[in-house]
């Protein structure tokens, strides 16, 4: 912590200042050593120039004798504020302030202590962090602030003249939108409150002043008086811990009840289907109202889109606009998304609101896994430690998993779908996005399979245009197939194809014998399929044209797929018959069974060629970069 | 690890580049500007028909006493640089592609990002982080 440097420093300080000696007060010790931690934060031992800058012009000194300060004090000489330097100054600017000259001789002169006109260190400096956001945060109710701090000076010392400035550090930062506002205010009194009790007891301990500068200093810990340095250190170090507890629901990357319910209305604004994603242009569009520089709109879509699709799910988007309005009320953007944006977080959080939306229907299942994320809430805004959340977290994943399984079980998602739910929560959101998509072509009614058809709803493109050898293989299958299926239903309607009879003959035997040298098991199964039924196969294409070619669409498009959904669709042949000739009997019904039957192994077939063809395709590959490779090494190197 | 590493774009100026903090950087923007040379030396000698299956990764560009530049290219001609100190221990060829896949991949990220135009400079931290992850640390 800070005070561990700071009294070492102190001490440093005190003992040696370059052969030096330098007299310290307690009080000014304490005043410096709290001064020099604003200044540089805790692991550099060095202060930031610019802090240091700051502060020396908050003393009101003309500039030039800032200049000498700096220069007899010896950060020049150095480059950089060290401790020593820094008490130094400090005390050359209460010399100066005094009226002394600058000089290494007036330091041994008892001095009071440095005064500092609005400091505004604490409010611009650093937002970096959520914990020195808790220190901007503490201005915004600055009614309960000055109450504290005024309380604090009773207790503690005088320092008349320092409680001007801290008015002007009161002043309201740029004005919160009413969101941020509410929910800062009212964690921030709870916290207050356990600030407090923490700071009675270190206060006693010491008979020192006490700073001004109320809740930074409690912000950073007390300032030990060398002789309790340990004492207080433990005590602040449990206020520390308190402090992040008590800001656990303070925290300014946290989204509030409100804060989300505003957001999910403006997602559904964008996009009606909660369950869905946001494209990359309407949320540019979209957030290019906001009015932020485009580096930093940029940026927070780094941030937010976490797994890089250009696109955002409801998490993500909560998550950007959570940091826009972040942004836009002055809190400096972090490196990382914080815990407390992460999708998977929010996911598990929101799905109790989002179980609210009539949208939800198929949502609605997942109430046990609701209730779950409720109660987890619950839980996690009473939490005690901030360790908590990482465990607490990892409960979310699960939930977020179990009301998945709980909605895809529910959904009876068909096998497929199945194993590409994985395991990772990084891809839960992918799933997500999955899910619309594999709705489509999943739906197990027939007439939405029917009109379906029409368009091409399957995402894998198959190589139907690559290889023109097999997909003429494929056509010539799918009349087998076809005929195979609806022999029975359509024989008794085309008497009048019989014309085109010896053409598709012709081709069927062309395609044959391209069919004999290729395969070895198929051409067995296909020939006698083909011979079997060829009458009946050429009868089906010119007769129905129109619905042939849907059909061979559609399974042209779905052979290739994945066996489930050719379980699905390929009893689509079967069953579209069964549509128009519904007087068929049972007998025609087992007919069409094993000609389904028949389909199915032939598809396995073709499928276990492709993979094949695949394979080889592959070596051939491999040995063509090996054989280039070669060739590079074998051509002269041609240099500049 | 690199000792400098450049994205150059498809018209052949540069949307990023960054070294390692030497007091000579010019020198590798410089050798970064003539290795450009030999790329498209090495894209245009595959020939017109082996375009598809050009592979993205082209090797060692070429060595000098110092150090080795390595090239790599998308398939939108968008050419990632590598300068690495020929006094490293030499580094395996399969490192090196892992290095550019995981600039690819990156590449690929900044792309997402809706507010990226393509063809500005690349101003993402994320691949700031990255590329310094693959940069020689020099005290």
């Amino acid at each position: 912590m800070e005070q561990g440097p700071a009294g070492v420093s102190a001490a440093a300080a005190a003992a040696s200042t370059g052969g030096l000696l330098l007299p310290l007060s307690e009080s000014e010790q304490q005043r410096y050593s709290e001064l020099f931690s604003r200044c540089c934060p805790p692991p550099e031992a060095a202060a930031g120039g610019s802090s240091v800058g700051e502060l020396f012009r908050a003393s009101q000194l003309p500039p030039d004798t800032l200049h000498q300060i700096t220069e007899v004090c010896g950060a020049k000489r150095v480059g950089y504020f060290g401790p020593t330097q820094f008490y130094i100054a400090l005390k050359l600017i209460a010399a100066a302030q005094s009226g002394f000259p600058v000089r290494i001789e007036s330091i041994k002169n008892e001095l009071p202590l440095p005064q500092f006109v609005a400091l505004k260190n604490d409010s611009d400096v650093r937002y970096g962090t959520p914990a020195e956001l808790h220190g901007v945060k503490f201005q915004v109710p600055h009614t309960s602030l000055e109450k504290n701090s005024y309380k604090r000076t009773d207790e503690g010392d005088k320092q008349e003249p320092k409680s001007p400035p801290m008015s002007p550090i009161c002043s309201p930062p740029a004005s919160p939108s009413t969101y941020q506002r509410v929910p800062l205010s009212y964690g921030y009194g709870k916290s207050r409150s356990g600030l407090e009790q923490q700071h009675g007891a270190p206060y006693e301990v010491r008979h020192t002043t006490h700073q001004q500068d109320g809740p930074l200093s409690g912000n950073y810990g007390a300032k030990p008086a060398l002789a309790c340095s340990t004492l207080n250190r433990s005590l602040s170090g449990e206020r520390e811990q308190q402090d992040s507890n008590a800001h656990y629901s303070d925290d300014p990357w946290r989204i509030t009840e409100e804060q989300r319910d505003y957001y999910i209305n403006q997602f559904r604004s964008l996009q009606p289907d909660l369950n869905s994603f946001i494209s990359g242009s309407v949320a540019k569009n979209f957030f290019t109202k906001s009015k932020l520089p485009i580096p930093e709109l940029s940026h927070i879509w780094e941030l937010s889109d976490v797994d890089c699709d250009g696109a955002l799910t409801l998490p993500e988007f909560c998550a950007a606009f959570h940091l826009v309005v972040a942004r836009k009320n002055g809190y400096q953007l972090p490196e990382t998304l914080p815990e407390t944006l992460v999708p998977e977080y929010l996911q598990a959080a929101s799905l109790k609101p989002m179980r609210d939306c009539t949208l939800f229907d198929s949502y609605s299942e997942s109430l046990p896994g609701g209730q779950q994320t409720r109660d987890f809430s619950r839980t996690e805004t009473s939490a005690e430690e901030v360790s908590d959340s990482s465990a607490l977290l990892k409960d979310g994943k699960k939930d977020d998993k179990q009301a998945l399984k709980v909605s895809t079980d529910l959904k009876t998602i068909p096998k497929e779908f199945q194993h590409l739910t994985v395991k990772t929560a990084a891809q839960e959101s992918n799933t997500l996005k999955a899910r619309p998509r594999s709705r489509s072509y999943s739906s197990t009614s027939i007439e939405d399979a029917m009109k379906k058809g029409e368009e091409p709803p399957t995402p894998p493109p198959r190589p139907q245009k690559s290889h023109s050898r097999a997909s003429s293989l494929d056509l010539n299958k799918i009349f087998q197939q076809n005929a195979q299926a609806v022999r029975s239903g359509w024989l008794p309607p085309p008497p009048p194809a019989l014309p085109p009879r010896p053409s598709l003959s012709q081709t069927e035997q062309v395609s044959e014998v391209e069919l004999h040298p290729q395969m070895n098991k198929p051409p067995s199964q296909a020939e006698e399929n083909s011979s079997a039924k060829k009458e009946v196969v050429i009868a089906q294409p010119p007769s129905k044209p129109a619905r042939r070619k849907l059909r061979t669409e559609t399974q042209g498009l779905e052979t290739p797929e994945l066996s489930p959904t050719i379980n699905v669709t390929s009893s689509l042949p079967a069953v579209k018959p069964h549509l128009p000739v519904q007087k068929q009997s049972s007998k025609q019904k087992r007919a069409i069974q094993t000609a389904i039957r028949k389909n199915k192994e032939a598809n396995a077939v073709l499928a276990r060629l492709n993979s094949e063809l695949q394979q080889q395709l592959k070596e051939v590959h491999k040995e063509r970069i090996a054989l280039e490779t070669q060739l590079e090494q074998l051509r002269p190197v041609t240099v500049l | 690890m690199a000792v400098c590493i450049a994205v150059i774009a498809k018209e052949n100026y540069p949307l990023y580049i960054r070294s390692v903090p030497t007091e000579n950087e010019l020198k590798f923007h410089y050798t970064v500007h003539t290795s450009l040379d030999v790329v498209d030396e090495k894209i245009s000698a595959m020939g017109k028909a082996l375009v598809d299956q050009r592979e993205l990764y082209l090797g060692l560009l070429y060595p000098t006493e110092d150090y080795k530049v390595y090239g790599y290219v998308t398939n939108s001609k968008v050419k990632f640089v590598m300068v690495v100190d020929s006094s490293n221990t030499a580094l395996r060829d399969n490192e090196i592609r892992s290095m550019f896949r995981k600039l690819h991949n990156s590449y690929t990220d900044i792309m997402c990002n809706p507010f990226y135009n393509p063809g500005d400079r690349i101003n993402s931290r994320a691949f700031d982080n990255m590329v310094n992850s693959m940069m020689m640390q020099v005290c």
